[in-house]
């Protein structure tokens, strides 16, 4: 078919990318706007297969169709809570593709080279594309394929660790090799030199040693983050995969990639951007990994921590009329997401004011808390953000933490010298009686202590999430 | 060395510097004790008590002055007293050097050393020897006690056969250690105790004891005590009025009035005026704990107790604590028992007077016939200064809108600066890369701009549905992979086919996934 078609249909395909993301401002227009991906997507490997320069589509069609197999069997059993690895182990994938799509372009470009004129003529396809370059051109292409390649190998390796960090698989606290940052800054380096090398000669060598490089890079960054900052992990990953995206697309002239890349590109970019707000820190603080740096030594915690059993937390919420709970992390752990929902239900049949204030960093991707409670069929109208809920926390009589802790330390707000001063958090001391549901007495994942756990109108409920908020169930009928 | 406690000499001063329980203590410490007969009668304390304790009983003032080494006594020594001073000998008693420098003179002369029981720092370490705070405690409950006795009605309320009894109402001013006292002694009584105080961290106490802080409606930064080592300082003539103006208020309804306000080593302020005297009720009681400097109210006539014209109660008395002098001789030997313990490290009855101590430093004021009046200040902070609060600043509109025009402002230069480096960076690409290159690179630019635009307005609990749809969509890199398959070489076909079936994963998973979530949203 006609290189026009492929173009037309490439306009539409960009076109309804735009709306789906777009259409993701509501939960009900989100609906609608997965659909306009999903046919977005399907017109533009329709009409490549269709277009000019493909071959061997019925190949092509039995390799998307067992991936596809594969991605729907995994789509459908995969857990709410294990959320956060499926995407980063996505990103992985994307990453691969990218590394090999660049030497692809790589190789056929040293093969369209090495022909005489005569024999370029002949060349339709991609093949053909490269045969109509000129040297200029061609010194471009490979800064492109260069940097699509080099993207791609950061994004694949980073990607496989944050897997393995989110998976559990990895030891989520942040290690680094002797040398730290100065390691990879000196990869980063190298591969410069190897760009400079390449670009003279055209060789598969230095494309070859920088990949390597680039997959250091990956893996070493993100080992050097700890679990805490993995929303922006990932969200910074996805901005890789799609800037990936966009440099293959500019080596292959083919501006859907270009588009497509761009948009998924700036989308994870401005999701980092709000995460490292609401944590208070620079992205450049996160991506080098560990708090920064306290001016000074914390503020001595005064107090002890006062425990609690199920029955004084029944009666504290059957005298409430209004309740509002903070899940974290250590919800998605427990799994205990359904036993929330449960509660919610039972409480608002008894007509209490039950809401949920959602941290934009609780849990390990953005947005990862309103999934699990949607998963938990909590409705979203009384699932608020920060910013709508933390003024109503002085009117409320019972605030129920649970498995969170630095989203919720007053610290950030009283002691200069805290490693997290400054990070918005849910003002949830300010309530007549606070309830956190907690494992054990440790300070977590940060190692942040919480004057919170200290407040006198703090009761600490320990256990194991889902055991607890079950045992609080058995007394609330 | 012997410790030696002579009989008072000022007319009715009934307490004593020694009691036999501290004698014992003080022989722990290693040192010889002597009292003057008959200085402990009108505390309580017999003779026979004394010798029973192991304490020598002298017969005359001069042989126990002569016989002892260290002399400890509760009133400032008479110039009779200091004439027996010698080189050799220590004084511990109340001195007041402040006010009393003749007498400081005298004795730094005789080249004794002089302990003033009153100049203790007010240190945490040294609040076991503070006997000002011991006296004080005594004075508060004592007051209480004194105006409850000239008072006809009962504190607390009652409703009995015989008719209901209102509850006394008690105004306390000066929530110090006396104030403080006659707070909890009123309100174990069972009055509707109300207190007042130019310091405001001290509403918390007050509140903690029972009573009702009365709070002026005044803006001023009122300074914290901290500054003054936990003392009040004289405030502002506006402050001032407003006080008096919600003494005003409060008069007529109050039964009992004590007033402790004191500042250091100025005369009392005049906190309670003629005209709320006036308007006080017949049968209305004011204890007056400042008389000694002058009185709180002007009407107090000092050691006198004497009724208005019309009918209420003005108590003058200053011998509070002699009045309770068992009480008092306890605490404050016991005071001056701990004073020794810090002078006597070695616990082997001899005083090391060590200038570097904070506390005894502090309460020395005349030593080796040097006057070491007044002492440098501490080096320890009475009470940490309470942290400044930062205090959030209501703007008027004018500051807020220029505020807001500023920030305005910044956006804009931020937004143009933006513009044209970007600006400037595209047209500089655009000199030197090829038209095909540009016409890519527009592309590019043109979606990273819809992308911003666009995801702002996502919405923050869809994010996670958000990054599983841009994951299914960044799997449109299958489009390169399609393109190479056909391509001739096997490796080629190879790599593009493995990249395809990744893709696939993706472009299935990504959308599934994403469905699921979204259709897992529901409203209520």
């Amino acid at each position: 078919m006609d290189f026009g078609f492929t173009t037309a249909a490439y306009v539409v395909a960009a076109v309804l990318f735009i709306l789906s993301l777009g259409g993701l401002s509501g939960q009900e227009s989100a609906k609608r706007a997965v659909w306009y991906g999903i046919v977005g997507m399907g017109l533009a490997v329709f009409a490549t297969l269709i277009g000019p320069g493909s071959g061997l589509w019925l190949l092509s069609v039995l390799l998307i169709a067992a991936g596809g197999a594969i991605g729907f069997v995994v789509a459908t059993r995969v857990q709410m809570t294990e959320m956060p690895q499926l995407v980063a182990a996505m990103h992985s994938l994307v990453g691969l593709a990218a590394v090999f799509v660049g030497y692809n372009a790589h190789i056929e470009l040293a093969r369209v080279l090495a022909m005489d004129d005569t024999a370029r003529l002949t060349l339709d396809g991609f093949a053909g594309l490269l045969a109509h370059k000129s040297s200029v051109e061609i010194s471009i292409l490979r800064v492109e394929l260069f940097l699509g390649v080099f993207i791609g190998a950061v994004t694949f390796t980073g990607s496989v660790v944050a897997y393995g960090k989110l998976a559990g698989k990895v030891s989520s606290a942040a290690t680094k090799l002797p040398g730290g940052h100065m390691l990879n800054a000196a990869a980063a380096g190298l591969s410069v030199l190897s760009l400079i090398w390449y670009f003279n000669t055209g060789g598969f060598f230095p494309l070859f040693l920088m990949t390597l490089f680039a997959l250091f890079i990956g893996y070493h960054l993100i080992m050097g983050i700890g679990g805490a900052d993995m929303p922006v992990v990932v969200s910074m990953l996805n901005s890789y995969s799609g800037w990936a995206a966009a440099a293959i697309g500019f080596s292959l002239g083919n501006d859907l990639l270009i588009v497509v890349g761009a948009l998924v590109g700036s989308s994870g970019a401005i999701l980092s951007y709000i995460m490292c707000k609401a944590m208070n820190r620079s992205f450049v603080s996160v991506i080098l990994g560990g708090f920064g740096g306290a001016s000074g030594p914390a503020m001595e915690v005064e107090g002890e921590q006062i425990a609690i059993d199920a029955d004084g937390v029944a009666t504290a919420l059957e005298e409430a009329d209004s309740v509002i709970i903070i899940p974290g992390y250590g919800m998605a752990v427990a799994q205990a997401q359904q036993s929330v929902s449960e509660l919610t239900k039972r409480l608002r049949a008894k007509g209490k004011n039950v809401r949920f204030a959602i941290h934009p960093v609780a849990g390990r991707l953005p947005g990862h808390m309103n999934v699990l409670l949607a998963e938990a069929k909590v409705p979203y109208d009384i699932v608020l953000e920060m910013d709508e809920i933390n003024d109503d926390f002085p009117d409320t009589d019972v605030v129920i933490v649970i498995g969170s802790n630095d989203i919720v330390n007053p610290a950030a707000q009283d002691d200069p010298n805290s490693p997290i001063a400054g990070m918005p958090v849910l003002e949830c001391w300010k309530a007549k009686q606070v309830f956190v549901s907690k494992r054990g007495q440790g300070t977590g994942y940060s190692g942040i202590e919480n004057p919170l756990f200290f407040k006198d109108n703090t009761r600490m409920f320990y256990g194991d999430a889902k055991k607890s908020l079950d045992d609080l169930l058995s007394k609330i009928s | 060395m012997r410790i030696g406690t002579p009989r008072e000499v000022l007319q009715g001063e009934a307490r004593v510097a020694m009691t036999p329980d501290s004698a014992l203590q003080l022989q722990k410490l290693g040192y010889d004790c002597a009292i003057e007969s008959g200085a402990g009668d009108r505390a309580g304390f017999t003779d026979a008590a004394y010798a029973a304790a192991g304490v020598e009983v002298v017969g005359s003032t001069a042989e126990l002055w002569e016989s002892s080494d260290i002399i400890a006594k509760v009133r400032p020594p008479t110039e009779e007293e200091v004439g027996y001073l010698s080189s050799d000998k220590t004084l511990i008693s109340f001195f007041y050097p402040a006010s009393n420098e003749n007498l400081m003179q005298l004795a730094a002369d005789k080249g004794a050393s002089v302990v003033a029981m009153d100049m203790v720092p007010r240190i945490s370490r040294a609040q076991k020897m503070d006997a000002l705070s011991s006296m004080a405690n005594i004075a508060g409950y004592r007051a209480v006690i004194e105006a409850g006795n000239n008072f006809g009605r009962f504190f607390t309320g009652q409703i009995t056969a015989a008719g209901k009894v209102p509850p006394a109402k008690v105004l306390i001013v000066g929530a110090g250690v006396a104030g403080l006292a006659a707070i909890g002694t009123s309100t174990s009584l069972g009055a509707i105790t109300y207190a007042f105080d130019v310091r405001p961290e001290v509403a918390e106490q007050v509140e903690s004891m029972g009573a009702e802080f009365v709070y002026l409606d005044f803006e001023e930064e009122q300074t914290d005590g901290a500054s003054s080592g936990g003392y009040a300082a004289v405030s502002s003539p506006e402050f001032r009025e407003a006080q008096l103006a919600k003494f005003r208020e409060l008069a007529p309804e109050m039964d009992i009035v004590i007033t402790t306000a004191l500042i250091p080593n100025r005369e009392a302020p005049e906190l309670w005026t003629e005209d709320m005297v006036k308007a006080m009720k017949p049968g209305s009681v004011i204890v007056d704990l400042a008389a000694e400097r002058g009185g709180n109210c002007k009407l107090t006539v000092k050691d006198e107790k004497f009724v208005t014209e019309n009918g209420v109660t003005i108590i003058g008395y200053t011998d509070f604590p002699s009045r309770m002098a068992t009480q008092s001789s306890t605490l404050y030997s016991t005071n001056i028992r701990h004073l020794m313990t810090d002078l006597t490290p070695e616990k082997d009855g001899m005083p090391v007077h060590n200038m570097e101590d904070d506390v005894i430093r502090g309460a020395t004021i005349a030593h080796a016939n040097e006057i070491t009046f007044p002492p440098p200040p501490p080096k320890v902070k009475a009470i940490a200064a309470a942290p400044k609060k930062a205090a959030a600043k209501e703007l008027t509109p004018e500051e807020k809108r220029a505020q807001e025009v500023a920030a305005f402002k910044a956006q804009t230069k931020q937004q143009v600066t933006l513009l044209a480096v970007g600006g400037a960076l595209l047209l500089g690409v655009g000199l030197v890369a090829p038209a095909s290159f540009m016409q890519h690179f527009i592309v590019f630019v043109l979606a990273v701009f819809v992308g911003f635009q666009v995801i702002w307005g996502v919405s923050h609990s869809l994010h996670t549905p958000l990054m599983a749809v841009t994951n299914a969509i960044s799997s449109i890199i299958i489009l390169g992979a399609l393109m190479q398959i056909g391509s001739g070489s096997f490796l080629v076909i190879l790599l593009a086919a493995l990249s395809v079936f990744m893709a696939g994963i993706n472009i299935f998973g990504g959308f599934l996934v994403t469905r699921r979530m979204l259709a897992m949203f529901q409203k209520s």
